[in-house]
């Protein structure tokens, strides 16, 4: 990833060129471990598996290949409200355990995360299509992280909250998206679980497997049943959790067309809310940055897990002086990306999750070029089954367009040009979304004024799509409320109340 | 031989400038006073007055800030007298105390509520809470001075601007604008309405530039009304049950007016 391009005047062809010229295939480097998975999954309820009230199934498979992986229950009302009971019968004994003990359940579980990882990051490509260098070297490590991290909050929540006493919310109904499956999950579980709450976690339809082998995980480390309890299904197995009378607390990912129907949903019922929605995140890169990292950052930005990502940096603004230059380097890079099966250790491209993503994403392609905009898609082989789509961008696209104002969630990326910071900050802000924003420049003074100024809730310099479990993640605007990691992230897990003085 | 009094024509704040409302409407005060009905258009001017003044407040240092809402203190103390007419002067005492101590906020939410955060890699990261834009405040019918300076001040001395609809039982308190007027509060920053809730909920709610509602003493189907439009742009709503300011934890009205940014720099040589 870090292999920096030859200049735009070399006449030698470097490696990197030889291999994007296609001189040399690079020989297939399969993953070799594969996990062991059932032919079919019920829920996970109380600490079992059990199945759909109705026996309903429906198919999980591979995006890469369209096989099928495992059938999977299809959650009704009633399976989200045996859940919820569960989850509520659970609630008095773990919120009353000794803040010690809760913390050394979810140590051992970050724990057995990380021992049972490359099973986990196998699971999680086979099933969402992602290459293995990222499930491996990103989501799984990070999600062992985060449980690590927030086990050991879960007896310092008193210094987490001077002055103020913090309790419980109760049942937690969490709702998780399917470009990072397992590693949400762990974003949405483990501060509810260390601040004393019990969950029920509803995995996105197309990514179930890796929150099913977490249920296995917990009924191995013996974690009190009933605390999670995982439901799987559709969007209306997400509708019944959120409309259930009984859950205190929704915490959900996705899309904020959704999130707005979540909210107007739980208006006036007192559940409390956290929304982690989408994005149109800006990357601004200014003529001092250095050029090549900045075009790293890029790809990085947009390209990074297909651009399924909620903050892609999927609005480039390059300064006009260095447009040029900066478009010629992202293309060369770009055709540098290798495509292909995402258990193959080289690939940096994966699959498209889904046929009705793939359709989407095709859909805004088609939108870009009818309105005129330059497109440019990497060239290269495309595997025969499967969904996929190379990594693409529009250049010279103007603000009012939809490819520039709407998130594709897609490897697509709207590159523009600006002429000062104050038209790069304007342009930037110019969205309802708030969620990310990147800037290259090697000045300190305009970095940090420039990040002062951009409505976004993660403020990457000089860098892009880094995550953490102790730096806290969340949107301004209509990018969602509440943050996720760190100490802040504990802040949606907890009513608060006045400690006595 | 008896003299007659000069009543005061009770207008309500916004940009700076005390004014009537555009429709012509009044509603009936306490004693002979009757105070401006906003309308839907009042409220769509508070906004903008308010979304205008908000850079430059947001810009502002904590230091500054905090002097200017400590002046408010100080304009409050002066006025103790007249204000005591609207109240109780244990009311009043309670207010100034409560500025007072919200004023010291404005330098110190940012350390007590942000930091460092420990990253496993070679990064700086720090979450820095700022200023979230305009807010609307629903204040209580009772305590109408304490509760509105309570719900007021968190968000403008955190660097958010205001707009704030008034108690309906005590609307007379809007003379808190000439506070306001003479405190070095930019104009626009706080913006005073008084009003019917009812007509001017769902414009509350829906509104594209108000980032923030925060309202007490609101019954439940308010409540719903509130939340369910503020959906419309992922507003943030914050409902206090108990409209007794003495139970509102400070440092939440605080934290709750913030919003937080998260930034990363490489660090390297």
């Amino acid at each position: 990833m870090t292999t920096a391009p030859p200049p735009p005047s070399a006449t030698v062809l470097g490696p990197a060129q030889i291999w994007a010229e296609g001189l040399f295939e690079y020989a297939a480097a399969p993953e070799g471990v594969r996990p062991t998975l059932r032919d079919c999954y019920g829920h996970f309820i109380g600490g079992a598996f059990v199945e759909a009230s109705d026996r309903g199934t429906f198919e999980t498979i591979s995006p890469a290949t369209e096989e099928v992986i495992a059938h999977v229950a299809r959650g009704t009302a009633a399976d989200i409200d045996r859940a919820v009971t569960a989850a509520r019968g659970a609630l008095p004994a773990w919120s009353s355990l000794p803040a010690i003990e809760r913390g050394k359940h979810l140590y051992r579980l970050a724990r057995r995360i990380q021992e049972r990882s490359r099973e986990l990051a196998v699971a999680e490509t086979i099933d969402g299509g992602k290459p293995i260098r990222e499930s491996r070297d990103v989501d799984v490590p990070l999600a062992a992280q985060h449980f690590f991290y927030y086990a050991g909050w879960a007896d310092k929540l008193a210094y987490a909250f001077p002055g103020r006493r913090a309790e419980p919310v109760g049942v937690c109904g969490q709702i998780i998206p399917w470009n990072f499956p397992l590693l949400m999950a762990a974003w949405k579980l483990a501060p509810a679980l260390a601040c004393g709450n019990t969950c029920v976690l509803k995995p996105a339809e197309t990514t179930p497997i890796t929150a099913l082998l977490l249920a296995d995980i917990l009924t191995e480390i013996e974690f009190p049943k009933g605390v999670v309890n995982i439901v799987t299904g559709d969007g209306a197995t997400g509708s019944a959790l959120v409309e259930h009378p009984d859950v205190n607390k929704i915490a959900f990912t996705g899309s904020t067309e959704v999130g707005k129907r979540i909210a107007s949903t739980v208006a006036g019922t007192g559940k409390k809310l956290t929304l982690e929605l989408g994005g149109k995140s800006p990357n601004i890169v200014f003529e001092d940055a250095s050029i090549d990292q900045a075009v790293e950052g890029i790809v990085q930005g947009i390209y990074f897990n297909q651009g399924h990502v909620c903050c892609a940096g999927s609005r480039l603004f390059v300064q006009e002086s260095i447009a040029d230059d900066v478009t010629a380097r992202l293309k060369r890079r770009m055709g540098q990306l290798r495509m292909g099966d995402p258990l193959d250790k080289n690939t940096d491209i994966g699959a498209i999750n889904s046929a009705q993503q793939l359709a989407t994403i095709e859909r805004y392609l088609d939108a870009g070029q009818q309105s005129g905009s330059g497109f440019w898609q990497a060239e290269g082989s495309t595997p025969e089954r499967g969904y996929w789509c190379r990594p693409s961008l529009f250049e010279g696209v103007q603000p009012s367009e939809v490819i520039a104002r709407e998130e594709i969630f897609g490897p697509v990326l709207a590159v523009m040009t600006f002429r000062t910071p104050a038209e790069a900050i304007q342009r930037a802000n110019n969205t309802a979304y708030g969620l990310a924003a990147g800037v290259w420049t090697d000045k300190g003074s305009k970095i940090f004024e420039v990040a002062r100024s951009l409505d976004a809730g993660v403020v990457w310099l000089n860098t892009y799509n880094k995550f953490d479990a102790a730096s806290p993640f969340g949107g301004f605007k209509e990018s969602g409320f509440g943050r996720e990691g760190g100490l802040h992230g504990l802040r949606g897990y907890v009513n608060m109340a006045e400690a006595p003085r | 031989m008896s003299r007659e009094a000069i009543d005061k024509t009770l207008k309500m704040f916004v940009g700076g400038a005390f004014v009537r409302s555009e429709s012509g409407r009044t509603l009936l005060a306490s004693g002979r006073s009757r105070v401006p009905a906003a309308s839907r258009k009042d409220l769509r001017a508070a906004v903008e007055a308010a979304e205008h003044a908000g850079p430059k407040w947001a810009c502002a240092t904590g230091y500054l800030r905090g002097q200017i809402v400590y002046r408010l203190a100080e304009m409050l103390e002066d006025r103790r007298a007249s204000l005591e007419a609207l109240t109780s002067l244990a009311e009043v005492d309670a207010a100034i105390d409560l500025v007072v101590s919200l004023a010291g906020w404005s330098d110190k939410a940012s350390q007590v509520f942000g930091g460092a955060n420990p990253v496993a890699g070679p990064y700086h990261n720090f979450t820095i809470p700022g200023p979230s834009g305009v807010h609307a405040v629903v204040c209580p019918d009772h305590p109408a001075l304490l509760g509105a300076l309570g719900l007021i001040v968190p968000p403008l001395v955190t660097g958010s601007t205001v707009i704030a609809l008034l108690s309906r039982a005590s609307p007379e308190i809007v003379a808190l604008g000439e506070v306001f007027a003479t405190s070095d509060v930019p104009a626009g920053a706080v913006n005073l309405l008084t009003g019917d809730l009812e007509e001017l909920a769902s414009h509350i709610a829906s509104h594209r530039s108000i980032r923030s509602v925060v309202a007490v003493g609101v019954d439940q189907a308010m409540r719903t009304k509130l939340e369910r439009g503020a959906a419309e742009n992922l507003k943030r709503v914050v409902v206090f049950e108990t409209p007794q300011p003495e139970s509102w934890p400070a440092a939440d009205l605080i934290e709750r007016a913030l919003e937080f940014k998260t930034i990363w720099h490489p660090s390297s040589v």
